[in-house]
């Protein structure tokens, strides 16, 4: 798993490559614990080239969710592939997380 | 037609056991939903038979077999140590309130029992087995 960020002035885009395990995790969370990312005004997550994800990848989300909403930090998904989004959707987190199909849309978000 | 793997309690194998799972489903030409919803509750089976059943001891193994017939693919896991892993009965995870505690774990369990048609724990002598099975047409 590849984590690469994007920075502009208000947006943190965070690019995810690869297969997010109980292996891998690590990696996601320790950039998402980084205390300046909440200056941000919305970080968004590329999901282009995230292939797998399991619950050690979505607990990795959930974990920091309320953080950013106490934040007011808006956290977005976007070009998430349908097996990725699937398992969102088997939980139920497709209804508690913003997954939106493209990337203008994310920003607009 | 079957497939049979040993790995040490490293969660460092756990992308060996999802390529091993997806490979012997390549034989057939199923939906990518269902090989990942398949390769996604073995892989959380053993993660969780690695991390908390073993405490990620690497002298200790687990064996996986995979049977795919016409209908089903049906998978044991079974843990070589003795210690006896049987996860109970996985209530629906309040996930609001996961999120409002800021909660990492809790919610394996559930989406294998989500994803897969048949989800059995059992001993064998002093060993723990998992029974997967899902119906594949």
């Amino acid at each position: 798993m590849k984590v690469t960020a994007q920075p502009t002035a208000d947006t943190l885009t965070l690019l995810l490559d690869g297969e997010l395990d109980a292996s891998s995790a690590i990696v996601l969370d320790t950039e998402l614990a980084k205390p300046d990312i909440l200056d941000y005004r919305k970080v968004l997550i590329d999901c282009t080239k995230l292939s797998y994800i399991s619950s050690a990848g979505l607990g990795v989300f959930i974990s920091h969710l309320q953080r950013f909403q106490d934040a007011n930090v808006k956290l977005v998904f976007f070009n998430m592939q349908e097996k990725v989004f699937n398992v969102f959707e088997i939980l139920g987190l497709d209804a508690l997380m913003t997954i939106v199909p493209s990337a203008t849309e994310a920003e607009a978000a | 037609m079957k497939s049979a793997l040993r790995i040490a309690c490293s969660r460092r194998h756990l992308q060996q056991v999802r390529d091993f799972v997806r490979n012997h489903l390549s034989s057939r030409q199923l939906p990518e939903v269902t090989v990942n919803q398949v390769v996604l509750a073995v892989d959380e089976v053993v993660a969780n038979f690695i991390i908390h059943a073993n405490g990620e001891d690497e002298t200790q193994f687990l064996d996986l077999k995979l049977d795919l017939n016409d209908h089903d693919i049906n998978v044991e896991i079974a843990d070589n140590s003795n210690t006896v892993y049987l996860p109970g009965q996985h209530q629906s995870p309040d996930l609001s309130e996961y999120i409002r505690q800021g909660r990492k774990g809790g919610m394996g369990m559930t989406l294998v029992t989500r994803l897969m048609d048949r989800v059995e724990f059992f001993t064998r002598g002093n060993h723990t087995v998992c029974h997967l099975s899902k119906h594949i047409l």
